[in-house]
């Protein structure tokens, strides 16, 4: 279809030039379209009359590979997706699965869980404010947000043994407990992190320049935005307060005190500054799950479901079957489709997933926010200046491993 | 004779230039390093001294491609002009009293004002010989940008002329005694500043080499050398840009007596450069239209403004 599409762009092309336009591909290996997007632009000297985007570049199979896999190995491929926030793939999943399930996941789990899918929220944004400084000239922004998201990782690295696709959310709970070490590692970052976010802030979103290149840029009203299917950071931007952890709370979301960021104009200033607050209030939650973390079993108590612990495994035979069955098996889990959606750093990211009964999901169906971001992009665009393409690309924030999985 | 000594000069300052660019270079990754909590080039030679050569060694050794549909002549010779005028340009700089290639030359600024608006040249022909858009589209914003940034500097430049009374160097540095003209005409300086990070495209004016929007502008289709070439001719730019903004406004050799003129004129100009790499590091890039915007409505009404107040000043004193 899009294809079918790009047939039309030809003949318009052909049709332009006629009326002195320029048709300009831009991507799929164009420094500044985030992954491989391509962008067809027609151009009247500088303005960008029409834009169509292309994107299947970075297809993977990943929906269809995860219906051969067992339910908790499917886990690693969902992973790659959207690999600014793999912990909100890992997140989706998990629960969608447990309500199939109908499992109760303890309450350390989920806590732990809330704390690490919102670090993961401000590691996604800060790549976001690192890019969109390279995108606008600035070269600084992109090293100070790094430096901030190395801090992370570390800890990712403690929790998880991974930095970058962790897959540390099981179904039934985490996939180890959190480090000894962990107590010490989290205060550290929370006594720097507010200081060297406020570096970044003010490097960015205090720059006359960039918000010069930022304000009235790739405006939507709340109706387009909400036409268009957008969710997360971008609608919100556009004035409209849906956040998927205030609408349909899941993980005790309704038990934090945390704010839902609005901007007024829907442009791309307000795309960023909804962000950099989505970053302060993340941070709150951050603390707030750290500080009220419950004791408690990291995984569900169910053997049939989760991996009985490894002293046990030496001493009980019943534990050892368990083992085995649930490593080279799985588990089955009853028949029946649930949709369910997370707010990752992008939108609702949804998985909506069908069960036969058996070891392996039928079918996994993920809605990406970032496949509706990209398709916004010709709205957004439309009378943009060339230079604001990029901008108005960096400030949709899409993730192309997501889009086209 | 003294042709022959004009050339032994020029192969020795040519020689100095390069090396001057190579470590410049260096100074600016080493600074941004600094500024953005890294560390910089480190690998090759004590401190990372020696990364300018390894870098060099690399350019050289690369594929030069040249596009299919290139006009391949111009395409060759765009790099050639580009570096060939950054330093005939440079060969009227002195860096200290009669320290130059030409001589303390009669209308010293004005010729090398000739020499530098040539630099158009290089880039219009580099990205027009490409075939490719993108190069297009970024050698067509250089060019307005430089024939817009140039404007504005030529005026700022006639106020120097008139309170020097010379458009020789040697005056105008030597009307400086007692008191430099970057407090004597404080807009000035800041026009001129302005207007030499538009002309030798830096931040936030780096426009013909956006690496966001236009992959990298006008040499987007070269590699190897001859984009070492136009690499190179932009830094020989920033060391003429920054040598003049020290002539013209900082007080050039002038200095106490216990160090030598060149090295004064050497360490006020190495602030200057310092300066452009710190902005580097904290600004980003306008937008096309508003830099066009900026350099008719703003910098030119100003530098003219500016022009007029001098000129009334010089005629009554």
């Amino acid at each position: 279809m899009i294809r079918m599409g790009l047939k039309d762009e030809l003949q318009q092309e052909v049709a332009g030039q006629a009326q002195d336009r320029m048709t300009l591909s831009v991507g799929p290996h164009h420094p500044a379209t985030h992954g491989v997007l391509r962008l067809v632009l027609e151009l009247e000297g500088e303005t960008i009359v029409k834009a169509t985007p292309e994107h299947g570049f970075l297809h993977t199979g990943i929906e269809k590979t995860a219906e051969h896999l067992t339910w908790q190995q499917a886990i690693t491929v969902l992973d790659r997706m959207d690999y600014l926030s793999p912990l909100s793939n890992n997140l989706g999943y998990s629960l969608a699965v447990e309500k199939l399930l109908g499992i109760e996941v303890p309450p350390k789990a989920v806590w732990t869980r809330v704390l690490l899918a919102e670090l993961q929220r401000i590691s996604s944004h800060l790549v976001y404010f690192g890019t969109g400084g390279v995108d606008v000239g600035a070269m600084t922004p992109i090293f100070l947000a790094f430096d901030i998201r190395e801090m992370i990782l570390d800890i990712f690295e403690e929790v998880a043994g991974s930095r970058l696709h962790q897959s540390y959310f099981r179904i039934g709970g985490l996939q180890q407990d959190l480090p000894a070490n962990f107590n010490e590692i989290m205060r550290n970052f929370i006594k720097k992190f507010p200081e060297r976010l406020e570096e970044l802030k003010s490097l960015i979103l205090e720059n006359p320049i960039f918000i010069d290149r930022t304000k009235g840029i790739g405006k939507l009203s709340p109706e387009e935005a909400i036409a268009h299917g957008l969710t997360g950071p971008n609608l919100r931007a556009s004035g409209v307060p849906y956040d998927v952890r205030k609408a349909f709370p899941y993980c005790d979301y309704d038990k934090f005190d945390f704010e839902v960021p609005v901007g007024q104009n829907g442009d791309c200033y307000d795309r960023m500054v909804v962000r950099m607050r989505e970053i302060e209030e993340s941070f709150k939650i951050v603390q707030q799950a750290f500080e009220g973390m419950p004791e408690g079993p990291f995984r569900c108590e169910d053997r049939k479901i989760s991996l009985p612990p490894k002293a046990e495994v030496k001493q009980s035979m019943e534990a050892l079957i368990h083992h085995f069955k649930l490593v080279s098996y799985g588990f089955d889990v009853p028949p029946g489709e649930v949709y369910q959606a997370v707010e990752s750093a992008r939108g609702e990211f949804a998985v909506y997933v069908v069960s036969m009964g058996t070891n392996k999901p039928w079918r996994v169906r993920v809605r990406p926010p970032s496949f509706y971001a990209v398709h916004a992009l010709p709205a957004m665009l439309k009378n943009c200046q060339i230079a604001d393409m990029v901008v108005v690309i960096a400030a949709a924030d899409p993730v192309f491993g997501e889009v086209d999985r | 004779m003294e042709a022959l000594a004009v050339a032994a000069k020029s192969f020795v300052v040519i020689n100095a230039v390069l090396v001057a660019f190579a470590y410049i270079l260096l100074f600016e990754r080493k600074i941004l390093g600094w500024m953005q909590y890294r560390k910089g080039p480190n690998r090759v030679g004590p401190w990372g001294l020696l990364q300018p050569i390894a870098d060099a060694v690399k350019m050289f050794l690369k594929e030069d491609i040249i596009p299919k549909d290139a006009d391949r002549l111009v395409f060759q010779l765009a790099p050639i002009v580009s570096l060939a005028v950054a330093l005939t340009a440079f060969a009227f700089v002195p860096i200290g009293p009669g320290l130059a290639v030409v001589k303390d030359a009669d209308a010293g600024m004005l010729a090398l004002m000739a020499v530098l608006s040539l630099e158009v040249y290089g880039v219009a022909l580099g990205g027009w010989a490409s075939q490719s858009k993108y190069a297009l589209m970024g050698a067509l914003r250089s060019t307005a940008q430089l024939i817009s940034y140039e404007l504005a500097m030529g005026m700022t430049v006639l106020a120097v002329f008139i309170m020097a009374g010379s458009t020789r160097f040697d005056a105008i540095v030597a009307s400086q005694e007692g008191l430099w003209n970057i407090v004597r005409m404080p807009l000035a300086f800041l026009l001129f500043f302005i207007a030499m990070l538009a002309e030798t495209a830096r931040t936030p004016f780096d426009l013909p080499e956006s690496e966001s929007e236009l992959v990298a502008g006008y040499h987007t289709e070269y590699s190897g050398m001859r984009f070492g070439m136009f690499f190179m001719a932009e830094y020989v730019n920033l060391v003429t840009a920054t040598a003049l903004i020290t002539l013209l406004f900082l007080g050039g050799w002038l200095g106490p007596a216990f160090l030598p003129g060149w090295v004064w004129f050497l360490l006020k100009q190495s602030l200057v450069i310092f300066l452009f790499i710190w902005i580097r590091a904290t600004l980003p890039r306008f937008r096309y239209d508003r830099l066009m915007a900026f350099g008719w409505k703003v910098m030119l009404p100003l530098a003219a403004l500016n022009l007029v107040v001098y000129a009334t000043w010089a005629a009554l004193a």
